[in-house]
């Protein structure tokens, strides 16, 4: 655990939040978008989380997942850090998982603080009286919160199994792009392919359920996957 | 008689059909600096690698710090340093959080970790810049701090792979002085990976002489010059004929004699007496102005050792 958290300690510093305050451009960015301009423009919708404001709210944290994942192995080795850090003492599983956990960590932060400020907004823009609101269904905030947390485990296990096997971040990146675009689209084709009948059946929560319940899956064979494919000798030979 | 620090048997790897390390068998005493000397692509870095447990061998074995380097390279790795190819440091983090970033990886505690960190950058002479980003350092400087990277956690073995290669012979020579001054006073073993033999011969206690995977030779320099050449004299004048030089070859104690720059070289043999050639080049008529008596180089004992090989 130790281990973990030293890495947890060095993505930070390295990858996150280098260069001082300009570092903090692009949260607080992403943040405005997600919690300033989306919910003005939602109004008091914005607090029932219907399906288009999900749909934003998990892009943006897994856009910003595949952007930064790509530089978690090839981004080491591009910058010859990767040869010295594995002759080290850490082990293998302490820098995957510490660079996942940072990552998605950082991603889910930033939908998190785009929900609660959407939220303080939506209500000090409410103007018509009465207490405050949350979001509602409760059960549905929750679903949400853990739906956008599988979507960038996801983004960030898949990051980190392509970023395993590219020489350079670019390379990375360009196969996470696509790898985004066959995802939409698979889940879209999947989606169809299911009868209607029994999609028609199913409630927004249920619905919601259904994709947490695959992505999860998704997510326990990705991860599985980078961690076994994490191989010293492997690395220091590529 | 105490156990050596590294002994590796029969040590072999090969990726395909390239063997880039052939059956090397090499014991390194503790307390030493061991200069592993060969031309690029010989197999130095995959040696450290193996040594590392970073790559398991294709044949045979090795014992690094008493540890199997197949079965328990985790703890090679946690009571080694390593400066590998390239410095490996992160220049966006600042010299004191690269550092720092390894004394916690080594588990080292804070108080202990910030006291050495110090006491190293300040030896080093980067303490004042401790807290700039170290991209914005010259390749010196990060070289520097990667040794004290490598140092941080009192390792007893360090490995060293070419950590001069690239510099200008002023920016070498200090990095060469710093890590000499370094190693006595931490009195660490240094595996120490160079194709630079005055290097070696500065740092060095022991050498071996790996080419084309395979190991050619292992001593202290002193016994490797003694095996490859004996004892030499350059004789500076003039009027050194060819027939002049034919007759000195035939002499016993002259190994071999060659004009080179309008210097006379003469390799000896054993005792290696310059009395004789001297009188026999003035009785001939040469203009003898100085005669200087000196050993071979390891450059010349490294490049009689290739030339061997290759034949």
């Amino acid at each position: 655990m130790n281990d973990i958290w030293t890495m947890m300690w060095k993505e930070s510093k390295d990858l996150l939040f280098q260069g001082g305050w300009k570092a903090l451009i692009r949260p607080v960015l992403l943040i405005g978008i997600m919690g300033i301009y989306l919910p003005l423009q939602f109004g008091l919708q914005w607090l029932a989380l219907p399906l288009i404001e999900l749909f934003v709210i998990l892009w943006i944290p897994f856009f910003v997942i595949i952007s930064f994942i790509g530089d978690a192995i090839a981004g080491e080795r591009e910058r010859h850090t990767l040869e010295t850090l594995l002759a080290s003492r850490i082990s293998d599983r302490a820098i995957l998982l510490g660079k996942v956990v940072v990552t998605v960590g950082y991603a889910w932060g930033l939908a998190l603080g785009g929900l609660l400020l959407g939220l303080v907004l939506v209500n000090l823009f409410r103007g018509n009286g009465g207490g405050w609101m949350f979001y509602h269904p409760f059960d549905l905030f929750l679903e949400a919160l853990a739906l956008i947390l599988v979507t960038c485990i996801l983004g960030a296990s898949a990051g980190v199994l392509v970023s395993l096997r590219t020489s350079t971040v670019r390379q990375a990146q360009q196969i996470l792009s696509i790898g985004t675009v066959v995802l939409v689209f698979g889940g879209i084709s999947a989606l169809q392919a299911l009868p209607a009948k029994f999609v028609a059946s199913l409630t927004y929560a249920q619905f919601l359920l259904l994709v947490l319940a695959v992505f999860a899956v998704l997510d326990v064979i990705l991860l599985g996957g980078s961690l076994v494919s994490f191989r010293r000798s492997r690395l220091i030979v590529s | 008689m105490p156990e050596p620090l590294i002994h590796a048997e029969h040590l072999s790897r090969f990726f395909g059909t390239v063997k880039a390390v052939d059956d090397l068998s090499l014991e390194v005493p503790a307390g030493i600096v061991f200069g592993f000397l060969g031309p690029n692509g010989a197999g130095k870095t995959t040696t450290i690698h193996l040594l590392l447990g970073l790559l398991d061998p294709t044949k045979g074995q090795a014992r690094v710090l008493g540890f199997d380097t197949r079965t328990q390279a985790e703890a090679i790795r946690a009571q080694s340093g390593a400066l590998l190819e390239f410095a490996g440091l992160y220049e966006r983090m600042s010299a004191q959080d690269n550092l720092d970033l390894y004394g916690r990886i080594y588990r080292m505690p804070a108080p202990a970790r910030r006291a050495r960190i110090k006491e190293l950058l300040t030896h080093l002479d980067l303490w004042d810049r401790r807290r700039d980003q170290v991209g914005t350092w010259s390749r010196g400087m990060k070289q520097k701090l990667a040794v004290a990277r490598a140092l941080l956690h009192h390792p007893p073995l360090v490995f060293l792979d070419e950590p001069t290669a690239g510099f200008d012979p002023i920016a070498a020579a200090a990095l060469r002085e710093d890590l000499a001054s370094l190693v006595a006073r931490e009195g660490v073993t240094v595996f120490l990976n160079t194709h630079n033999l005055s290097e070696a011969e500065k740092l060095c206690a022991q050498v071996g002489v790996i080419r084309q995977g395979k190991l050619v030779t292992v001593g202290a320099p002193d016994d490797l010059r003694a095996r490859t050449g004996g004892p030499q004299a350059e004789v500076v004048g003039s009027g050194f004929t060819e027939q002049m030089l034919a007759t000195l070859r035939e002499r016993p104690e002259v190994a071999h004699a060659e004009v080179h720059n309008s210097h006379l070289l003469i390799e000896l043999r054993g005792e290696g007496k310059m009395g004789p050639c001297v009188r026999l080049l003035v009785h001939a008529g040469a203009e003898v102005e100085e005669v200087r008596r000196g050993k071979a180089s390891l450059e010349d004992v490294f490049l009689t050792l290739m030339e061997e090989e290759q034949r």
